[in-house]
């Protein structure tokens, strides 16, 4: 017994093995979940009420996740709040670093009356996950254009599928997957297209072949969905997107392009295709804003920037262990290797014990994977040639391309600060999680000045400082919350 | 050519459906019970449910709670994201807008509880 208190934030296959080896360190754990059910995107299970008899069928390596979860939600020491939203981190004392308080909602999603509580653990694992990073082009805002993400958490997370006759664009292996689900659920696929050049993604992936193997089943996974696109006659075309969507107030078709290693356009290159919906994704976004609330440094990797840990996955606040997506993306397998490394550790157990060892060689696995992934599916330079002046790059405010190349060019408002409020860009409900990155990777290259610039004697912008990382309605910030969890 | 439900006989997965029935400013629309409100809304051939500050349609997007393109009204509750919300028989939703008459801001928010700083920073 180590008669810790571990509260860990996500249920995925990161936070689920965090749960799991916290639990047999001998903690008590409280396991936080905006979802119903366990399993976070990548095991995103049908709802209780489908009573479905086969789930299976909808997932790889299914039967380790079911035994997982019933081990872990039965558990005596563990609580599991589903339904249960972390709206705010609450740093202690700074004279006392430490995990911070956590402050929950409790009910359906963004429903008023929802229960507030706070937790104060002795030990906090964040494992948020990522959403997909989608990259503007003229159109991605009609109804019918998706992310790749949502396209599968409707096929595998309600059986609905978005259309008949679908296009699946951008870059990485992702996009295998969710074409997979589409055909699984009776779509029509009628392209598979990965951005990048077939030279970029095969320099990518083969550099240090040999150090594939550890990703067996990864390939294993990427084989099988590449024999279901062949027995589906489904085309997957390498160095070809979609750079516009048209159609009445929906998608009606997509424009699709050759592009140069870079991401231009060709010239001449473009087709269109009649479609009733077109999936999108360029790659994750970590979900950040929970990792800075609590005081984490970020590192900038190949692909962005995550959660900087080291090789025990404590982040640089004592007591704040990150582990999955936000750290680097690698998949299920690295982030199950490392949740469970984080939930062991953050319980207090030993950082020798023995079982450790293939945890800390399959995370190195990992990382070493997420860094061949991010060098085989980088997002090419050129992409804002798609762009035109009406294109909407902010979705939640309708800012557009012309807008913000106004704000950027003219001194008065180029800094991102004043930029935001001229063009409202990552002010709308969403908090810029969507747009965030574009808007401050446009922004920079049309002002000339770097990216999160210190101007005027203010810091620099932080992107992902969200103090309110969910939404609460007033009614419930004003009520009085239940009493706490020690 | 809109989203559908895979039918149960052929669900590979082999569900049981327990009809349910919402409202959507005012229309009946069927679902089955564990949905959400985005997933009863596409099923039943809606691509589209808000208006935002443009006035162009809107409906699903990141489908997992992020980009919150979806929101609608259910009940008395503005803002609640449809991806997120699993129906309950009888739910009585609203679609809503952001249309602004004026630069700004979407006159009917005024004075009715929401999400704060979301809209209002």
């Amino acid at each position: 017994m180590t008669d810790r208190h571990v509260v860990v934030v996500g249920a995925g296959p990161a936070g689920l093995a965090a749960a799991e080896t916290a639990l047999a360190a001998g903690a008590r754990v409280t396991l936080i979940d905006a979802g119903d059910r366990p399993g976070g995107q990548y095991h995103r299970m049908l709802p209780e009420a489908y009573d479905a008899a086969r789930p299976e069928v909808l997932h790889h390596g299914w039967r380790a996740f079911d035994r997982r979860r019933r081990r872990v939600l039965a558990h005596p020491r563990c609580s599991w709040w589903s339904d249960t939203s972390v709206w705010a981190l609450e740093r202690p004392d700074p004279e006392r670093p430490g995990p911070p308080r956590v402050h929950v909602l409790r009910g359906p999603a963004d429903a008023g009356g929802r229960r507030r509580t706070t937790l104060d653990p002795d030990a906090l694992v964040l494992a948020v996950g990522a959403h997909d990073r989608v990259l503007p082009f003229p159109g991605w805002e009609l109804p019918g254009v998706f992310t790749a993400g949502a396209a599968q958490a409707l096929a595998k997370g309600e059986r609905v599928v978005v259309g008949d006759r679908v296009v699946v664009a951008g870059t990485g292996p992702f996009l295998l997957p969710v074409a997979a689900s589409l055909l699984e659920a009776g779509s029509r696929v009628l392209e598979v297209l990965e951005a990048n050049s077939p030279g970029t993604v095969a320099r990518g992936w083969s550099r240090r072949p040999w150090q594939l193997a550890a990703q067996a089943a990864k390939g294993g996974e990427l084989a099988e969905y590449s024999a279901l696109l062949l027995r589906h006659r489904v085309p997957y075309r390498t160095g070809r997107t979609v750079v516009e969507a048209r159609g009445d107030g929906r998608v009606e078709e997509v424009v699709t392009a050759r592009l140069r290693a870079d991401w231009s356009v060709a010239l001449g290159s473009e087709r269109t295709l009649a479609v009733d919906a077109a999936c999108v994704t360029h790659g994750f976004s970590p979900q950040l804003e929970l990792p800075v609330a609590a005081g984490c440094a970020l590192r900038t990797g190949t692909g962005g920037e995550f959660v900087e840990v080291d090789s025990d996955q404590a982040t640089t606040v004592p007591g704040v262990y990150a582990a999955g997506e936000i750290t680097g993306v690698a998949g299920a397998p690295a982030a199950r290797a490392e949740g469970a490394l984080a939930g062991w550790l953050a319980a207090g157990g030993d950082r020798e014990a023995a079982t450790l060892r293939p945890l800390r060689r399959s995370r190195d696995q990992g990382r070493a994977f997420a860094a061949r992934l991010a060098r085989a599916h980088p997002i090419g330079a050129a992409w804002p040639g798609w762009l035109r002046p009406e294109t909407v790059v902010c979705r939640c405010e309708d800012a557009d391309y012309a807008s913000l190349c106004r704000a950027a060019e003219a001194p008065q408002t180029a800094s991102a600060r004043v930029a935001k409020l001229e063009t409202r860009a990552g002010l709308g409900p969403c908090q810029a999680r969507i747009c965030g990155p574009t808007v401050a990777e446009l922004n920079a290259r049309l002002s000339g000045a770097p990216a999160e610039s210190a101007v005027e004697g203010l810091p620099a912008p932080a992107p992902h400082r969200r103090p309110i990382a969910q939404p609460i309605r007033l009614g419930d910030l004003a009520a009085p919350p239940e009493p706490h969890h020690p | 050519m809109s989203p559908r439900r895979v039918r149960a006989g052929s669900d590979a997965a082999r569900r049981r459906d327990r009809p349910l029935r919402i409202t959507v400013d005012g229309e009946p629309v069927d679902g089955i019970a564990g949905q959400t409100v985005a997933g009863v809304l596409l099923a039943a051939g809606r691509l589209a449910w808000r208006t935002g500050r443009s006035g162009a349609p809107r409906g699903v997007f990141c489908g997992i709670g992020v980009c919150f393109d979806c929101l609608v009204t259910v009940g008395e509750e503005r803002d609640v994201r449809a991806c997120r919300r699993r129906v309950r028989d009888g739910d009585v939703v609203t679609t809503q807008s952001r249309n602004a008459p004026g630069p700004d801001r979407d006159p009917d928010r005024r004075g009715k509880p929401g999400a704060p700083g979301a809209e209002e920073r």
